[in-house]
C-alpha cells in the first residue's frame, strides 16, 4: 500500500511502523492510509499486536520506528499535555468492555471527554449526541444499571462528541453473541459514516470480515 | 465538568473509610485546635493580668507563689511585709509608681483585696455603676464577683477568713457594695476590692477575738502590714537591679511576674507537650491511613485513569485530580478538627466555676488556627504525593491489558 499525501487526501496514514517489547520479537505493521469515512479491519489472532498499533496511533505509545499521521498530524512529534489533547479532539476509542467511567453518569461521560479534549462543555451536543443513539433517557443514569447494549451505545457517543477524525474500536464485538456483534458492528459503521470520521476495528472475530470493504491482516513478526 | 468535580466523584467511592480518614484527622487536629487555644487564652490572660506589673515585692518565699497570689490571685500569698518597708520602695528614683495589696479574706471563692483606687489603672479598671468606696468596709465589686455574688448596691456581705472561702467568718465587720466594675477580661473581674484599711480593721477585730494581740505591748497598735506592693518602673532596667537590690539588702523578696510567667509556662509545657505529641500521634495515623486508602484506591482506579488518558487527559491533570482529591479530603478534616477543637473549649470553659483562671477561654478566631488547614494540606500533600506520582506514570497500555474485560 503506497502512502500517499496524508495532509491533503487522508485522514490517518501508517508508514514503517514496528514495535519491539524487551526481549520479544520485533512487531512489524502493514502500510496503509485512510480518508474520511473509510473503514479498515485490522485481522489477526492474538498477540498480533493489534492493540499496540491501537495505542501507536493513538499516541499512548511511543512510536519507535515509522511514520504515523493523523490529518497531517504527527502525534508522535507532539509532547506532553499537547499531545493528549490532540488525541481527545482527533481520535475517538472504544474499547472492548467499554470502559465508562463507573463513577460518572452517562451525560458526564461525554463531558469528561469533552473536558479532556480541551474542547467547551456543550451540552447540546452531548443531547443530541444521546438522542441519536437512542439513550438520552438514561443521560443521568450510571453505567453500572445500563445493559451490555446500552452500555456499548454510550461508549459510541462518548468516542464521537467531540467529532473525531478518527474513530478507533478495539475488539468490539468480541463475547457478544451474533445479533449483539452485529448491533454493535452496524452502530460504528452507521456512526462513523455519519460523521465522516476514518474507522479502524481491530478484531480477531472473523465475523467482522465480511462487513467490512479493506481488511488488514497482521501476523506477528 | 472540570477537575473538581471528577475529584469529587472519586470519591464517590468508599466513603466510610474516607470517612474514619477524616475523622482520625480531625481527631488530631481538633487536639491541636484545643491546645492553640488554650495556650492562646492562658497568654492572653496572664499578659493582660501582669500587664504594667514590672515586680512584685512581698514576703520571702518562692517568687512564682508570691506572682500567683498577687497578680493572677491563684495561690496563697507568701505572707505578709511590714507597711513601712513597702512604702520605702516608692521613694526609690527607679519607681514610677506603687500600689500596695493586703490579701487574706475571700467571699464565696471571690478574694478580697485590700488596696487603693490606683490598682484599677493597672487593668483599666471602669465603673459600671455606683462609686469608689470613701471610707473602710466599703467595697467595689469586678464585674464576674458581682454576678456570681448576686449583689448589688448598698448590700452588704461578710467576709471569711482565708483564701480559699472555708475559713470563719468575719461576722462583726460586713462589707457594704458602693459600686461595680465594668468588665475588664482581667483579675479583677473576679475581685472584691476594698481599702486596705478594711483589710486591717478585720484582722485586728480577728486577732482580738483569737487573742493574738496577747504578744504585743500594752497600748501599741501591731504594726502595719501588706501583703506585697505592685511596682511599675521608670525604666526595663530597673527590672533586672532592682530585684537585686531587695532580694540581698531587706527582708523582702522581689518577683518578676514576666519572668514567672515564663517559668509557669515551662511548668505547664510538660502537660502541653504530652498532648501535642498524642495529636502528632494522630495527624501522623490519619495520613498514614489516608496514604493507604490512596494507594490501595489506586490500584483499582488504574483502568480509570487509563481512560482519562484515551480521552486526552495530560499526566499533569492525573496528578492534580488525586491531589485535588487528597485536598479535600484533608481540608474536611481540617473543619472537623477545628470544629472539634472550638467544641471541646467550650465544653471545658462551660464546665470551670467562677473564678477559675480557665472561664475566660476565648472562643474567637486565633490567628494560630490557621495552622490548622496548613497542617491539613501538608498531610493531605504528603499521604497523596506517592499515589499521584503512580498516576502520573500510569501507562495507558499496560493498565487496559491488565483487565481488559
Amino acid at each position: 500500500m503506497a502512502m500517499a499525501d496524508p495532509g491533503r487526501l487522508g485522514v490517518l496514514a501508517v508508514a514503517g511502523v514496528s514495535h519491539t517489547y524487551a526481549g520479544r520479537p520485533p512487531l512489524c505493521f502493514p502500510d496503509w492510509m485512510q480518508g474520511p469515512g473509510s473503514v479498515v479491519a485490522l485481522i489477526g489472532p492474538s498477540g498480533c499486536g493489534k492493540t499496540t498499533l491501537l495505542m501507536l496511533i493513538a499516541g499512548l505509545l511511543e512510536l519507535q520506528s515509522g511514520r504515523i499521521e493523523i490529518a497531517g498530524t504527527q502525534l508522535a512529534l507532539q509532547s506532553g499535555a499537547a499531545r493528549d489533547h490532540e488525541r481527545g479532539r482527533s481520535i475517538g476509542i472504544v474499547l472492548q468492555s467499554f470502559q465508562l467511567l463507573p463513577r460518572l453518569s452517562i451525560r458526564e461521560n461525554l463531558l469528561a471527554a469533552q473536558y479532556f479534549s480541551g474542547n467547551p462543555a456543550d451540552h447540546s451536543a452531548v443531547r443530541s449526541m444521546l438522542e441519536v443513539l437512542g439513550i438520552a433517557d438514561l443521560a443521568e443514569e450510571r453505567p453500572a444499571r445500563l445493559s451490555r447494549g446500552q452500555v456499548q451505545r454510550a461508549a459510541i457517543a462518548r468516542a464521537l462528541i467531540n467529532r473525531p477524525k478518527l474513530l478507533l474500536a478495539d475488539e468490539p464485538t468480541s463475547s457478544l453473541d451474533d445479533a449483539a456483534a452485529e448491533t454493535s458492528l452496524q452502530l460504528l459503521l452507521s456512526e462513523s459514516r455519519r460523521l465522516n470520521a476514518a474507522l479502524v476495528i481491530a478484531t480477531h472475530d472473523s465475523r467482522v470480515k465480511a462487513q467490512v470493504p479493506t481488511v488488514i491482516n497482521l501476523r506477528g513478526g | 465538568m472540570n477537575l473538581l468535580t471528577l475529584s469529587i466523584a472519586g470519591l464517590r467511592d468508599n466513603r466510610l473509610t474516607h470517612a474514619l480518614n477524616c475523622f482520625l484527622l480531625a481527631l488530631g487536629l481538633g487536639t491541636v485546635t484545643f491546645l492553640f487555644l488554650f495556650g492562646g487564652a492562658l497568654a492572653d490572660r496572664i499578659v493582660r493580668d501582669a500587664h504594667g506589673i514590672d515586680l512584685v515585692v512581698g514576703a520571702k518565699g518562692s517568687p512564682l507563689q508570691l506572682v500567683l497570689s498577687t497578680v493572677f490571685q491563684a495561690d496563697i500569698p507568701t505572707g505578709n511585709i511590714p507597711l513601712d518597708e513597702a512604702q520605702a520602695l516608692l521613694r526609690n528614683p527607679m519607681v514610677e509608681r506603687g500600689v500596695p495589696m493586703a490579701l487574706g479574706d475571700s467571699v464565696k471563692g471571690y478574694r478580697i483585696v485590700g488596696t487603693t483606687s490606683d490598682y484599677l489603672d493597672f487593668y483599666n479598671g471602669k465603673l459600671a455603676e455606683g462609686r469608689m468606696w470613701d471610707q473602710p468596709m466599703e467595697v467595689v465589686l469586678g464585674a464576674d464577683a458581682a454576678r456570681g455574688l448576686k449583689l448589688g448596691i448598698g448590700d452588704t456581705f461578710v467576709g471569711a477568713h482565708g483564701v480559699s472561702g472555708n475559713g470563719p467568718l468575719h461576722a462583726a465587720l460586713p462589707y457594704r457594695v458602693t459600686g461595680i466594675l465594668a468588665r475588664t477580661g482581667s483579675v479583677i473581674d473576679r475581685l472584691a476590692l476594698t481599702p486596705v484599711e478594711s483589710v486591717w480593721k478585720v484582722h485586728e477585730e480577728h486577732s482580738h477575738h483569737t487573742g493574738m494581740e496577747a504578744d504585743m505591748p500594752a497600748g501599741q497598735a501591731p504594726p502595719r502590714e501588706v501583703t506585697a506592693m505592685l511596682l511599675h518602673v521608670r525604666t526595663p532596667l530597673a527590672v533586672v537591679t532592682m530585684p537585686y537590690q531587695i532580694n540581698t539588702q531587706t527582708r523582702m523578696q522581689a518577683a518578676v511576674p514576666a519572668a514567672e510567667a515564663a517559668r509557669l509556662f515551662s511548668l505547664l509545657g510538660f502537660g502541653l507537650n504530652v498532648f501535642r505529641v498524642i495529636a502528632g500521634i494522630l495527624i501522623v495515623s490519619a495520613g498514614l491511613g489516608m496514604l493507604i486508602a490512596l494507594i490501595s484506591r489506586m490500584r483499582e482506579r488504574r483502568q480509570e485513569m487509563a481512560v482519562f488518558r484515551l480521552l486526552g487527559a495530560s499526566r499533569g491533570q492525573l496528578l492534580a485530580i488525586v491531589l485535588i482529591e487528597a485536598v479535600l479530603l484533608t481540608l474536611i478534616g481540617a473543619a472537623m478538627g477545628l470544629a472539634l477543637g472550638h467544641a471541646a473549649a467550650w465544653a471545658m470553659v462551660k464546665g470551670v466555676p467562677a473564678g477559675n483562671a480557665l472561664t475566660e477561654m476565648s472562643m474567637r478566631w486565633r490567628p494560630s488556627e490557621w495552622l490548622i488547614p496548613a497542617m491539613a494540606l501538608g498531610v493531605g500533600f504528603a499521604a497523596a504525593l506517592f499515589p499521584a506520582i503512580t498516576a502520573y506514570r500510569n501507562e495507558v497500555s499496560v493498565a487496559l491489558a491488565e483487565n481488559p474485560g
